[in-house]
């Protein structure tokens, strides 16, 4: 039997928070281009080649400034760190994928990482396909909604305020069903309790990368006792 | 800048942002000793970090809320049990951001 439409249908079923959140938030992000003076073609590639909210933000302020092409690259890999651990959590599931690695790589956002990771597909499903394709469609929904922000800009008043809180709603959700079934809370908690101490001390532009940081270090200790305990 | 300084931010801002994403399949994908396994370590620390990262981004989406004035983040919070409760009750994720957004909607417009 071939599954070709279903898997396409199942990841599409998948992606509809995204799609919604997407929309919303790309949406903020063409019209904020718009209003700092850019044309619509502007949000549209910079959400197809770089394909990272936060990034682009920054980088949309950064293109009205004078040319200062280190702190670009600086300012994307502080911003984007955090990617690198979601790759690092993906290795073992994308290693194998061939050609199809390099797309899921490219788009790993916070979205398409939480709901590739946990993705569970009905048997006889591809699960890399219907990776693919939620990866696909997240990115669609993505420079969708940047090019019509960019592109309607002021004459678009129909932003639903509040929509994006979508996107809130699935991280709590996914995160609710996997403390739900999990054996140890060792690492919800931690994560919780890391990120809010340091978004406290640290301040909303770093915290993230400091979190990730203190995690690995936490892991490694946890590691490095295992083993101890073990030899006794 | 002019137009060519605007393609070479851009440019520079996706290659970094790719370079973020694709690196761990560039010096993790294979063990020192030339063997195709990932390393213990990294393997295990991929396990570990998921969990965590949810709880991260869930933090992560409140990074903006005032607690301390305006409306004290009381449509998040209230939204947030909404959704929690919801979930809970129904275990369907469809209906859980449904509700849970509108009633966010709803409380950013309406009430506060």
């Amino acid at each position: 039997m071939s599954t070709k439409g279903g898997e396409f249908r199942f990841a599409f079923r998948q992606s509809i928070p995204v799609l919604f959140g997407y929309i919303a938030l790309g949406l903020g992000y063409g019209l904020y281009m718009h209003n700092l003076g850019f044309s619509f073609i502007y949000p549209t590639l910079m959400a197809l080649t770089i394909y990272g909210g936060s990034v682009e933000f920054v980088i949309a302020n950064m293109l009205i400034q004078h040319f200062q092409p280190l702190n670009v690259l600086l300012v994307t890999l502080v911003v984007g760190f955090r990617q690198f651990f979601y790759a690092l959590s993906m290795l073992k599931q994308y290693r194998r994928a061939g050609w199809r690695k390099w797309l899921l790589i490219f788009g790993l956002t916070d979205e398409t990482f939480v709901l590739n990771y946990y993705s569970t597909v009905p048997k006889g499903y591809d699960r890399t396909q219907v990776q693919l394709w939620i990866t696909l469609l997240d990115w669609f929904y993505w420079v969708l909604g940047a090019f019509l922000g960019g592109f309607l800009g002021s004459i678009l008043h129909l932003q639903i305020e509040g929509l994006d809180f979508v996107m809130t709603a699935l991280f709590i959700v996914l995160a609710l069903d996997q403390f739900l079934k999990e054996d140890s809370h060792i690492s919800s908690f931690s994560g919780i309790a890391i990120t809010i101490i340091c978004l406290l001390s640290f301040g909303k532009t770093y915290f993230l990368v400091v979190t990730l940081l203190l995690l690995v270090l936490e892991y490694y200790l946890l590691t490095k006792r295992r083993q101890k305990g073990a030899q006794k | 800048m002019t137009i060519i300084q605007q393609i070479i931010s851009i440019s520079i801002a996706a290659i970094a942002n790719f370079l973020t994403r694709v690196f761990p399949f560039l010096i993790f994908d294979h063990n020192k000793n030339g063997s195709d396994e990932i390393s213990p370590f990294i393997e295990g620390l991929g396990k570990f970090l998921p969990p965590a990262i949810m709880g991260m981004l869930v933090v992560y989406c409140f990074r903006n809320v005032n607690f301390l004035s305006g409306t004290h983040g009381l449509p998040d919070i209230i939204a947030t049990v909404i959704t929690v409760l919801i979930h809970l009750w129904r275990r369907n994720m469809c209906l859980s951001l449904l509700v849970g957004t509108v009633s966010y909607i709803l409380l950013v417009n309406f009430i506060f």
